[in-house]
């Protein structure tokens, strides 16, 4: 039988410390919808989605109800478009009608994003790959819900700089394509290195195609819960500090992993994984970055910081892996700086540049994450940060993302402002000098050595 | 059995644990364990319950509950016991 602290230590975690969970992702394969014919590819699309996923938002909010706690958002993630509509689309027009496809889905079931919209080109680019990554742009100014990722590069494969140097002028088009937003369509827009199949957070959730049919996936949060018990663990050694985190993130996982199956058994739909990700968002007190303040940062990007990141990251690991019987997606903590509020604010005051968050990524789950950027950055400078971030997750072995809004019409400085949960940030200093050349070479970097560690 | 964990936290006065109690009687809802402190002249909470017998659907107990807590001035929140059996046993 619990006992009464117990009871309240849960109680105050989802009352004060903002635990939830964040998202109940459902995973839906695609591959059984593939026709030549593009009208019947896209029916087969709808019926498949709106079937599989009818229930997955009523279920959420029930799960939400008996255990009183919030399950913020119902998703579903589905195999990368460019493989299912190969043979149906013959331009890019025919894949902006497979996103109108996913958006409708997306309406009919309630679920607040749709991921997927997706192309894997990390070793070549196939003719649908290219059509599905040009009607970017056009897909997600024309949709709501509807998220897209293109995987760029593999430990495995190395780098295609093809498809980095198009990355580069396709979200400077899906930026142009929403200036009256600032440039809200990159926000659902990610490039990855190392994806992972069976991530449950958007913009890059897709379902692998190793992946069962359906599958539900889970995404835990709570790095207000993790903020509280660091300050209790405030000035003792690291040893304390990182028990501290360990413990807090086996509490938040069984959360996850409860859900999980739960979800899992109400839904007849066979449990994936948990991933154990931190994730902010803009409401006080649910900040990666405090955590890192409370671990003995004046303020994050200060010397230190990518040491107490690591620390995090890797605590988090260790207690969420324990608790969870599958553990998978990205699993580590998020640094957004937009969706961060604390983050946002060190963007502002000038403690943290786009040079120390990118040395961040070298030990977080992800990676340039909710970055805004001066509208006017050239395609060939984006491509060179994208570039940067594939480098680090192919020599590493580690998934690495990045998701940068060059936010037309502003320049660094000025304020960005997305809305919900994707939060405000000012504009972050992007180096003014080029690397046109550089990425106008064309072809790929080899995959990497995995001997000779140094 | 189906057990449900209630909490109450509020400003501790005469005749808050007889408003739950009475209300869990009406709808057949057998209380298991009683545990609660008092911190100067606050009141934690916290009633084990089974909910097998009751015809209600759990949303509506737990807005019935929110009502109860109203009347006597107190948060009153009920949650299925799986989510504390998870957090704090292996």
């Amino acid at each position: 039988m619990v006992e009464l602290n117990e009871v309240f230590e849960t109680s105050t975690m989802i009352r004060d410390e903002n635990l939830d969970v964040r998202t109940i992702t459902m995973g839906i394969g695609l591959l059984d919808c593939c026709d030549s014919d593009l009208d019947a590819l896209c029916d087969k699309i709808y019926k498949k989605i709106t079937t599989s996923a009818k229930d997955l938002v009523r279920v959420g909010d029930e799960i939400g109800l008996d255990f009183g706690i919030p399950v913020i958002n119902k998703r579903v993630a589905v195999t990368p478009v460019s493989i299912i509509g190969a043979s149906a689309c013959k331009t890019c027009k025919d894949f902006v009608k497979i996103a109108e496809t996913l958006e409708k889905a997306a309406l009919s079931t309630g679920v607040n994003f749709i991921g997927g919209y997706s192309a894997l080109v990390q070793k070549g680019m196939s003719a649908a790959d290219k059509m599905l990554i040009e009607s970017i742009p056009y897909a997600l100014s024309r949709t709501e819900h509807v998220c897209g990722s293109v995987s760029l590069a593999s430990t495995k494969t190395g780098i295609d700089m093809d498809a980095v140097k198009l990355m580069g002028r396709v979200i400077k088009e899906t930026a142009e394509a929403t200036k009256d937003r600032d440039s809200i369509g990159c926000a659902k827009l990610v490039v990855f290195c190392n994806p992972a199949d069976d991530n449950p957070f958007m913009a890059g959730a897709f379902h692998g195609v190793t992946e069962t049919d359906t599958v539900i996936n889970v995404g835990v949060s709570g790095p207000g819960v993790v903020k509280k018990a660091v300050s209790r663990a405030k000035g003792e050694n690291f040893e304390v500090l990182c028990e501290t985190i360990k413990k807090t993130a086996f509490k938040v996982t069984r959360v996850g992993q409860l859900v999980a199956k739960e979800a899992s058994r109400r839904l007849n739909v066979p449990f994936g994984i948990v991933d154990l990700s931190l994730a902010p968002t803009p409401a006080v007190g649910d900040s990666i970055a405090d955590i890192i303040q409370e671990m003995g940062m004046e303020c994050v990007g200060a010397p230190g910081t990518t040491a107490a990141l690591a620390i995090l990251n890797d605590q988090v690991k260790k207690g969420g892996v324990m608790a969870s019987s599958y553990v998978g997606g990205l699993s580590g903590a998020f640094i957004p700086v937009s969706e961060d509020r604390s983050m946002a604010h060190a963007a502002e005051i000038g403690a943290l540049s786009l040079e120390k968050l990118e040395a961040m990524t070298c030990v977080c789950s992800v990676g340039l994450d909710m970055v805004p950027i001066p509208g006017d950055t050239s395609a060939e400078t984006i491509s060179g940060i994208i570039a940067d971030e594939m480098a680090i997750g192919m020599i590493n072995q580690k998934t690495t993302a990045v998701r940068i809004i060059p936010v037309c019409g502003k320049k660094a400085g000025d304020r960005a402002e997305f809305g919900g949960l994707l939060g405000s940030s000012p504009i972050m200093q992007v180096s003014k000098y080029g690397c046109k050349d550089f990425i106008d070479r064309g072809g790929r970097i080899p995959a990497p050595i995995h001997s000779f560690k140094n | 059995m189906n057990r449900v964990v209630v909490t109450l936290v509020g400003k501790d006065h005469t005749g808050i644990i007889a408003a739950v109690c009475s209300y869990f009687a009406e709808n057949d809802i057998n209380i298991l364990d009683i545990k609660q402190t008092t911190v100067q002249e606050y009141i934690n909470m916290m009633m084990i319950v089974d909910v097998e017998k009751c015809t209600m659907q759990f949303s509506d107990i737990v807005k019935g509950l929110e009502k109860v807590g109203e009347n006597v001035s107190c948060i009153i929140k009920a949650q299925h016991a799986e989510i504390f059996d998870m957090m704090h046993r292996i």
